[in-house]
């Protein structure tokens, strides 16, 4: 009995390559073609994998054939970008990739969900049995440990993300804040969705042109200010988001300061988008006055990613554990998934006993 | 004997301390159950030393410096153990318990357990007084050490620089309010304290009630500065800290002053 993971992704192969054979292929496909007594399909904009157990041994062409969108290339030529890992590197290798430890953006959360999500159809479909199902539920608990136990999936990393956080680390809840959303770009509108996400409700949106501020408004739940009045906004404004198209400064600190007097002590939170930049840097060097720019975003971002790849080694040692632990068990899995194969219409129930 | 009690109880304070130093140089520091059970065993500790001497004594143990310095110490993790959960200000054991041990520590380390000869009387009033001012005091060392997670974290958020405990700390604002209610209680407290202390029959040397008037006044600036919103919060929470250092100067020079003239 082999287990096996036949796959490729980021790391080794370009989007237009992933492409060709992402899509076409179901987990039970794979089963029916290549002969394989369970399979599972994990497909995301990073990766096609194949997690599978069978009798005989399973040649990555074979399973590049059955993953592959154009039949009549030849499958030579695509089957090297893919890896193959076996037993105990399979296992690892999905307790990495389920913990995002693999993942273009070390940490996210969304690979966890999809495997949950491709286990599931795997399972609905009959393809997955007992081993798969041992294997994934395991991943499952290892993902979710090692996301308790270290700093992998700390700080943020996208621009709306970023804002958002540190927004919350600022005012704890964001019910109560007031937001000036200036400038209707699709980035401030993602950041604006972003704090709406997270509770705020107290949304203004100027804009050069109304219509657009409208749509942005009615978009986010909030109200139009005219573009002529915002920056009366900032005397009672906590978030101020500036994504304008403006060649100069719109925010300067001789404008703002006179306006802080009157809300010494609530902070003011500034994410400027912009480029060129519509908030004058020494406007951060007011009291109470947090200014972002893309720059210092991205900085923010980099240093969660930092943070995050500092946390591999430990997240590493939490999976090599498992690994051990599962290899020990392993066989008697593999032995159960063997009789499994008498037994093809095996419920959910037994999955359960088998995990139990 | 009672002094092992105090002995185990740094130990546990201590305990708080390497574990969140490690944890920080590891870059994952939690704001983990760790710290809170260190200081409530700590804590249980204290009050056990401090309920222990004052059977001994037959009065509220505060009548040298060690057993101030220890009376401060157990009133900073008395307000922790209130405040922290509550306002969920879990990181203020981090920085709560690296206080106690100077002061436990000092206090075991420096000779200043000297024992009175005689016997002390025992004054209700002189009781009340030095214990409220000394719980103040340990309201206000919270103060301040919440002014300093605040200054901490306006620092990162400014220069754009976080580091991992920034994860940990609690929102500005919600720190900020903390600090406020945090501010009232001990001046009420000290209030109170500074009231008693002239009701406890004795003359009080001026030199220690104009010092005393002094810190009060302090804590009254910034409380109506805070209330009239013209200090920033940053300036509160740097002044919290000038604060704590005003009183705990005071502190020492009452108590030293006592044990120079020793009350009959």
């Amino acid at each position: 009995m082999n287990l096996f993971c036949i796959g490729l992704s980021h790391h080794t192969a370009n989007v237009a390559t992933r492409e060709q054979f992402a899509g076409s292929a179901t987990a039970e496909s794979i089963v029916r073609e290549a002969g394989c007594t369970e399979a599972l399909l994990l497909t995301t904009c990073n990766r096609v994998e194949v997690y599978a157990v069978s009798h005989k041994r399973i040649s990555t062409d074979e399973i590049a054939r059955c993953l592959m969108r154009k039949i009549d290339t030849d499958p030579h030529d695509y089957a090297r970008p893919f890896y193959r890992y076996e037993a105990d590197k399979c296992v690892q290798h999905l307790f990495r990739v389920a913990s995002a430890l693999d993942s273009m953006v070390v940490g996210e959360s969304e690979i966890l969900g999809q495997a949950k999500k491709a286990y599931e159809s795997a399972r609905k479909s009959g393809a997955a049995g007992p081993c798969l199902h041992r294997l994934f539920q395991r991943a499952f608990r290892v993902a979710k440990q090692v996301r308790t136990h270290t700093e992998i999936a700390r700080g943020a990393v996208s621009v709306g993300s970023v804002a958002v956080d540190l927004a919350q680390r600022i005012f704890g809840k964001l019910g109560d804040c007031k937001v000036l959303v200036l400038g209707a770009g699709e980035t401030s509108e993602r950041t604006a969705r972003a704090l709406v996400s997270r509770g705020a409700r107290d949304l203004r949106v100027s804009n050069r042109s109304m219509d657009r501020a409208c749509e942005v408004a009615q978009a986010v739940g909030g109200r139009t200010v005219p573009f002529e009045e915002w920056p009366t906004q900032c005397r009672e404004i906590d978030i101020l988001i500036t994504s304008t198209a403006s060649e100069t400064p719109l925010l300067t600190r001789d404008k703002l300061a006179p306006m802080l007097r009157e809300r010494l002590d609530r902070p003011l939170f500034i994410v400027d988008i912009a480029v060129p930049r519509d908030v004058d840097p020494s406007v951060n060097e007011l009291e109470g006055v947090y200014l972002y720019d893309i720059d210092s975003i991205r900085s923010v971002a980099e240093q969660s990613l930092a943070l995050r790849r500092q946390q591999v080694a430990a997240a590493e040692a939490i999976i090599a554990e498992h690994v051990t632990d599962f290899a020990n068990s392993i066989s008697q899995g593999l032995h159960h998934a063997a009789r499994a194969t008498e037994h093809p219409s095996l419920g959910e129930n037994s999955l359960r006993a088998s995990e139990l | 004997m009672d002094r092992y009690l105090l002995v185990v109880s740094t130990v546990c304070f201590l305990a708080a301390v390497v574990h969140t130093a490690i944890e920080l140089r590891a870059g994952v520091f939690r704001p983990m159950r760790f710290n809170f059970f260190a200081v409530a065993l700590g804590f249980i500790f204290q009050t056990a030393f401090l309920s222990v001497r004052g059977h001994q004594l037959g009065r509220c143990p505060l009548t040298n410096l060690f057993e101030v310095f220890i009376f401060l110490a157990w009133s900073v993790a008395a307000i922790y153990m209130l405040v922290g959960p509550g306002y969920r200000l879990s990181l203020m054991g981090a920085f709560t318990a690296p206080l106690v041990v100077l002061l436990q520590g000092f206090a075991l380390i420096a000779l200043i357990d000297v024992r009175h000869p005689a016997k002390l009387r025992a004054n209700p009033w002189l009781e009340f007084h030095a214990s409220i001012s000394l719980v103040a005091y340990g309201v206000f060392a919270l103060a301040c050490i919440a002014g300093v997670m605040y200054l901490v974290q306006e620092r990162q958020l400014k220069t754009h620089q976080l580091y991992s405990i920034f994860y940990h700390l609690p929102p500005l604002t919600d720190l900020f309010a903390a600090i406020t209610r945090l501010l009232w209680w001990g001046f009420v407290l000290y209030t109170l304290g500074i009231v008693s202390g002239f009701f406890t029959g004795h003359p009080l040397p001026r030199v220690q009630v104009v010092a005393a008037i002094g810190v009060w006044l302090l804590y009254a600036v910034i409380l109506q500065g805070r209330h009239l919103r013209w200090l920033a919060p940053k300036r509160v929470a740097a002044l919290c800290i000038i604060g704590f250092s005003a009183a705990v100067t005071l502190l020492w020079g009452i108590t030293f002053t006592a044990e120079m003239n020793p009350l009959p």
